[in-house]
């Protein structure tokens, strides 16, 4: 690396992929070549940078240049301008939007001066495929550290006294669980990553294992050693080709550098990792139905105890971790246990990474401190609410999660709190909500992945689900009573209690915290057959108001099914028979002519 | 359903892949990737040779296969469309979008046009969430897709069926 003296960073994550980042590549090196500077400048792709919105980002080191919304054909621009002539390409750097100023590197936009970034440490800086890249930047430190002064006892100690707990969405501390099956007699031993994030709308696991897939498999060896395990295993989504790639790609560079294998760096431990694929089951995130599924069954999950710490994968003591808990160890070991002690809250310590989508400005990746209020991740990182529009809720904990209204802007982000305020940390999807969404569809979609994804393996879950869903059909059609609200609760309330595992048992939630919060909405469906948010297609209808109309026939043109006639220049017509709410007149209305109703 | 006939060389493909993991049972998931990755789907024949293979029971394969939601035992479109559903497209309109396209193609999610060019299906998140809401066609990625624009995707297919050379 040393012979380089710039480095121009393009996102590789699936986001910037998507949008042409390869090609951008492609043309940044090429024109690089042109101009002969292929000793002196090196493009690299990364990991994400986390500010997806705006992908796809190049960013130029040393001097922290950050380039936003770079399409191919602005390769040569950057090299010409920005590298051959020191000039930075004003017209690709972000604008902030509250100044309207042009922001020049990342360490001034808002979006991550409030980010603390420990388990996306590497994500954005270092190239994925490259092991040297990690090691360059305290990479295998941490193992070297616990093989060779550390006993497993010492370092389970330093885990649980850093204060980090699971961050899959229990939080149970994790130091506890590593103790716990380090004391549990067994001569064969297992360390499973749960790599199999189903939670629709959240992204942050495959993308520490796409930017940063060395951290993984450092912290897993780690665990292996303190728990006395030989072999690891990581159960990652098939969805998730890039991410796979890369971490087949740093197994084969951890073995080849005698990081894995037999008698790491000259101690007796012995470590090897295999890759495990899923197939897409929600219920896989579950331990016990991750490890049916790894053994090649249905991953249906069985009652605990015994928890796998003492009878897990081919009935071994196995310890299952998700790749953001794994990627937190090897700064833990490396900083110390007080300084991540330092960071967060009494009872949770450190940082969350959030997949912050949905209604809002800044779309993207963000680790952020616990403790952090809503406020600040919702209007000072995530740039506000989308088109200016009035925030109405934000969803963490996907489809075993709940809403927090702006009741709760001001609560610190932990744990214990959003669980208090009916809600749960999960895995870190948060999807900002704004007056335009209809909470009883919000709670319908929900059940409807639940319904979908159930395993069917217990009746409250299997029927249950069924009956909530019909009942929330019926309320989005505008035929529910107020008896159906009466027995949506009692049945979210038998559901939960009688479930046998924690996909049955937080299915209700969305439905509970809806109805905690938004019960306006339902009774505004039930007694008065409407839709607030103008969100449920039986309750709406598009009309055209006569006195704006100008009968420019732009909506009759567009109309993909015929529902509208008019003569031009005068106030045109929707048939309502006809028509199938689609909402291209109401987008293309120039006018502002077509209401819902 | 009506039975297909495996060709000798179908039936050799999956004896190989069955025999690279051993023949071993808790291999089935693994065995079922690849056997689909090979043939596109994973029809009652096929989990007849490898419930086979593997030395175990039908029922046990198909009770796997109807589980995991990457298996199918349908054959896909030659353009599989996939429209993201995970929680962040459909607050930003993928719902519409799903609406549109089988409008349009004439099928439900799950099924395949009859002249066998596209086939629709659902998924949860792609991770491209900036993007959203988000349509895959392939492997090719189409961000903030709105209503309007299905017609022009589809083309782009129809197109390229029609005239090889150019895609």
């Amino acid at each position: 690396m040393a012979e380089f003296n710039t480095h121009i960073l393009v996102c590789g994550g699936t986001g910037c992929k998507a949008s042409q980042a390869d090609l951008l590549k492609t043309n940044l090196t090429k024109r690089i070549i042109d101009h002969g500077l292929h000793e002196q400048v090196q493009v690299l792709q990364t990991g994400c940078f986390g500010f997806c919105e705006k992908g796809p980002i190049v960013k130029i080191q040393p001097d922290n240049t950050f380039y936003v919304s770079v399409e191919p054909e602005d390769a040569n621009e950057i090299v010409d301008e920005h590298i051959l002539k020191g000039r930075k390409v004003e017209r690709l750097l972000y604008k902030d939007p509250k100044t309207e100023e042009k922001v020049g590197d990342s360490k001034h936009m808002d979006f991550y001066k409030k980010q603390v970034r420990i388990a996306l440490r590497n994500c954005g800086f270092i190239n994925p495929e490259n092991i040297e890249e990690y090691i360059g930047n305290d990479g295998y430190a941490a193992l070297g550290k616990c093989l060779e002064s550390y006993s497993p006892k010492e370092v389970i100690d330093l885990i649980k006294k850093s204060g980090l707990r699971g961050r899959g969405g229990g939080g149970f501390p994790t130091g506890l669980k590593w103790e716990i099956t380090h004391n549990v007699a067994g001569d064969e031993k297992f360390v499973v990553c749960n790599a199999d994030e189903g939670d629709p709308g959240a992204f942050m696991d495959r993308s520490i294992l796409e930017g940063d897939p060395h951290s993984v498999i450092e912290a897993m060896a780690i665990c292996g050693y303190c728990i006395g395990a030989s072999k690891g295993l990581v159960y990652i989504r098939a969805e998730y080709p890039l991410a796979i790639q890369r971490l087949k790609i740093a197994l084969e560079q951890a073995k080849e550098y005698g990081l894995l294998g037999p008698e790491i760096l000259g101690s007796a431990f012995n470590f090897e990792i295999e890759i495990r694929y899923g197939a897409g089951a929600f219920v896989c995130g579950e331990e016990t139905a991750l490890i049916h599924s790894m053994e090649g069954k249905r991953g249906e999950p069985t009652f605990k105890p015994p928890f796998p710490s003492e009878s897990g994968y081919m009935g071994k003591p196995t310890n299952v971790n998700n790749v953001e808990t794994f990627a937190n160890i090897p700064p833990i070991i490396n900083k110390g246990a007080d300084w991540f002690a330092s960071i967060g809250t009494e009872k949770s310590k450190g940082t969350k990474v959030f997949a912050l989508a949905g209604k809002i400005n800044n779309v993207g990746l963000i680790e952020v401190p616990m403790g952090i209020t809503l406020r600040e991740v919702i209007y000072d990182i995530g740039g506000g609410i989308k088109d200016g529009k009035e925030f109405k809720a934000v969803q963490t904990g996907g489809p075993s999660g709940g809403c927090l209204t702006i009741d709760f802007l001001d609560t610190p982000i932990d744990y214990d709190n959003l669980i208090a305020a009916g809600s749960m940390m999960g895995s870190g999807g948060m999807i900002v909500m704004d007056e335009d969404d209809c909470m009883v569809s919000i709670a319908k979609f929900y059940l409807e992945f639940t319904l979908d994804e159930s395993c069917g393996k217990c009746t409250p879950c299997r029927i249950g689900n069924k009956r909530l869903h019909e009942i929330l059909v019926k309320i989005t059609e505008g035929k529910g009573t107020s008896e159906d609200i009466d027995k949506l609760r009692m049945l979210s309330h038998v559901i939960k209690d009688t479930s046998l595992c924690g996909l049955g048992q937080t299915s209700p939630n969305p439905i509970l915290s809806t109805l905690d919060n938004f019960l306006h909405e339902y009774e505004a469906h039930v007694e008065h057959q409407s839709c607030p948010a103008g969100q449920c297609k039986a309750l709406m209808q598009y009309v055209i108001e006569d006195e704006k109309c100008t009968g420019c026939t732009l909506c009759f043109r567009n109309c993909p099914v015929g529902a509208i006639s008019g003569e031009k220049r005068s106030p045109h017509y929707i048939d309502q028979k006809l028509c199938i709410k689609c909402g291209v007149c109401f987008e293309k209305c120039k006018f502002d002519a077509i209401k819902i109703a | 359903m009506t039975k297909i006939k495996l060709a000798d060389k179908a039936v050799e493909l999956i004896k190989g892949i069955c025999a690279q993991f051993n023949n071993q049972e808790s291999e089935l998931i693994n065995v079922l990737h690849q056997v689909q990755h090979k043939l596109g789907y994973l029809p009652a024949e096929v989990q007849e040779v490898i419930a086979k293979e593997l030395n175990m029971s039908v029922a046990k394969v198909y009770g796997v296969v109807t589980f995991y939601s990457f298996f199918t035992m349908l054959p896909q479109g030659q353009h599989p469309i996939s429209i993201c559903m995970g929680t962040a497209c459909y607050v930003r309109g993928a719902e519409k979008v799903l609406h549109e396209f089988k409008r349009q193609l004439g099928i439900e999610v799950g099924q395949t046009s009859v002249d066998g060019r596209f086939s629709l299906s659902c998924l949860r998140c792609v991770g491209a969430c900036g993007l959203a809401p988000v349509v895959l066609v392939g492997e090719k990625v189409y961000g903030r897709v709105s209503p309007q624009q299905v017609a022009k995707i589809i083309a782009e297919y129809q197109e390229a069926c029609v005239n090889p050379q150019t895609a």
